[in-house]
């Protein structure tokens, strides 16, 4: 069996973040700014939520049901993006993005994210890593 | 007689290394070179345009596409030949008896009935029907062994029912349903009946009169012929009654500048060029599998179907959404603890193995048996039982690798 080939996709931060999602919390009616997302080729939905304060992000917390990508990517997403200003966040989900076409980017400034370069070898596993970043950025684009 | 692997070029191949062991037959089949080759040798040899030259060479492409329509015939033995109308596919031959006959028939406040183990093939186009008119949409619900609750069928069919829907096979539980005993019911409270047979007729022998269906939609693609064709049965004298819903050429007998009249059955439905080489192919495969025997395809299906079960079950933390006995069609859905189905998907795709998984365009019964996604299998007459065994291998490799091998 070759399923290390897999090691590329699931870093053990990767499983860690899956399995012990940080800022996981339910996005509720009290939440005055959140999104759903869906990825309607498998029905996985997250929903997110965010509090923006003189032009920076408070909290950022989500819920929802996805697979092991979907969750840790979320999960290291959130991690990044508290504290940071909308412009900051903004130029963070363009380098995201980048790196899942398989672009070179400064690594280091997505955090933990930057583990979830090796999807680029997996095709159709790239939507499950950028769902919960297109939220944000839907979610932000509206604020 | 066995089918022949060897017939089958597409399974030749490796992906990521591994033989490929092709398990997504519920979604499309593989094609055996028979159909591939008629394919070629329309292009080559016979094509023209059908029921409109004099000449030859468009007499011959119109005897071989009219000769399908008499193999789809026979294929589920239907009546009459114009009771065969070849569509794009399941999907579009629902979506045409629903703006056809449905928007004619179903009045505000009338019934329409489905299950709640459709595709949404056989849901959107009702429940669109019943917004566009006032209808209200009712769903059957199932047993605690994912079967069809008949008690719940026998107190929603109603004399307020014009039409039922429901699938033969279902595409995720791989429940078989009573279809005769629904065409009745239909039929006593005064309704027609609906058959998605998308994933029966490619496994199993069908015969529409003895089911006494008004409808039945399938798709030749997933019984080993082309893509983009498929059939709409219909029982004659309610296809008289339909109104075409695509207008143009080939359809029609007269027309002036403010009216046109139109073709007899079955090309009334036929508007523009048909898909011509996709009804030579479908011909071809109704041939490759009677040659093989539909008995035969059946037979073996269940039995590796079966031997699947059996293997399946018994790995730790599966649970599979079906019912798991004797009558239980060509597909196995589960979900393994602890791992996402898309991740089992992807880690099986690394050793070549090719599953569905997610929601299998099943929404509401998603929401029913409320689950996200499952892995589904199905099987089809070229795999083998060797294939099984792997698949249950990897499944156990996935497990241990999910649950300890990080590095």
């Amino acid at each position: 069996m070759t399923l290390h080939n897999l090691d590329n996709l699931y870093r053990q931060a990767v499983m860690e973040h899956a399995k012990y999602p940080h800022h996981h919390a339910p996005v509720t009616e009290k939440d005055k700014h959140q999104i759903q997302k869906f990825n309607p080729t498998c029905g996985d939905m997250i929903s997110l939520a965010v509090t923006v304060d003189d032009d920076r992000i408070i909290d950022c917390h989500f819920d929802g049901d996805g697979c092991a990508i979907a969750i840790a990517s979320c999960s290291m997403m959130t991690d990044i993006m508290i504290g940071k200003t909308i412009s900051q966040s903004q130029e963070l989900m363009r380098m995201f993005s980048a790196m899942t076409m398989g672009e070179n980017i400064n690594f280091d400034a997505i955090g933990e994210a930057q583990l979830l370069a090796g999807v680029t070898k997996f095709p159709t596993r790239i939507k499950c890593a950028t769902l919960s970043w297109h939220a944000l950025d839907d979610l932000l684009a509206h604020y | 007689m066995k089918i022949n692997r060897q017939d089958f070029p597409l399974l030749n191949q490796k992906i990521n290394g591994q033989q490929l062991i092709y398990f997504d037959n519920a979604a499309t089949s593989q094609k055996p070179s028979a159909v591939i080759k008629s394919l070629k040798y329309y292009y080559e040899n016979n094509n023209a345009n059908v029921h409109r030259g004099i000449y030859s060479l468009s007499e011959r492409a119109t005897s071989q596409y009219e000769a399908s329509r008499d193999k789809v015939k026979g294929f589920i033995n239907a009546k009459h030949r114009e009771e065969i109308i070849f569509t794009r596919g399941t999907t579009e031959s629902i979506n045409w008896v629903a703006q056809s006959y449905g928007l004619a028939n179903v009045k505000k406040d009338d019934e329409i009935v489905i299950s709640i183990m459709e595709h949404h093939a056989n849901i959107l186009p009702w429940q669109q029907l019943a917004k566009q008119v006032g209808a209200k949409l009712k769903y059957i619900y199932l047993n605690d062994d994912f079967t069809l609750d008949m008690v719940d069928a026998k107190n929603k069919i109603t004399s307020a029912t014009k039409i039922v829907a429901i699938t033969q096979a279902s595409n995720v539980l791989g429940v078989i349903n009573p279809i005769k005993t629904l065409s009745k019911l239909a039929h006593d409270n005064g309704a027609v009946i609906v058959v998605d047979g998308a994933q029966s007729v490619p496994h199993m022998l069908v015969n529409v009169v003895d089911l006494d269906a008004d409808f039945f939609a399938f798709s030749a693609h997933k019984m080993m012929g082309p893509t983009g064709i498929g059939v709409l049965y219909g029982k004659r004298d309610l296809l008289e009654t339909m109104t075409p819903l695509e207008l143009g050429g080939e359809m029609i007998e007269y027309v002036t500048e403010q009216s046109a009249t139109f073709q007899s059955l079955p090309w009334r439905f036929e508007a523009g060029t048909p898909n011509i080489a996709g009804a030579v192919g479908l011909g071809a495969a109704i041939d490759y599998i009677q040659l093989v025997g539909m008995s035969n395809i059946s037979t073996y299906e269940s039995e590796l179907t079966k031997y699947a079960l059996t293997k399946l079950k018994v790995i730790k933390g599966i649970q599979i959404y079906g019912p798991r006995n004797e009558d239980q069609a060509n597909i196995i859905s589960f979900k393994l603890s602890g791992v996402h189905a898309h991740d089992v998907a992807t880690a099986l795709d690394q050793e070549g193995i090719a599953v569905r998984a997610g929601h299998h365009c099943a929404q509401p019964l998603m929401q029913y048996l409320n689950i996200k996604s499952t892995v589904r299998v199905s099987i089809a007459s070229y795999n083998t039982k060797a294939e099984i065994d792997q698949l249950v291998t990897v499944l156990k490799g996935i497990q241990d690798y999910f649950q300890y091998d990080f590095t």
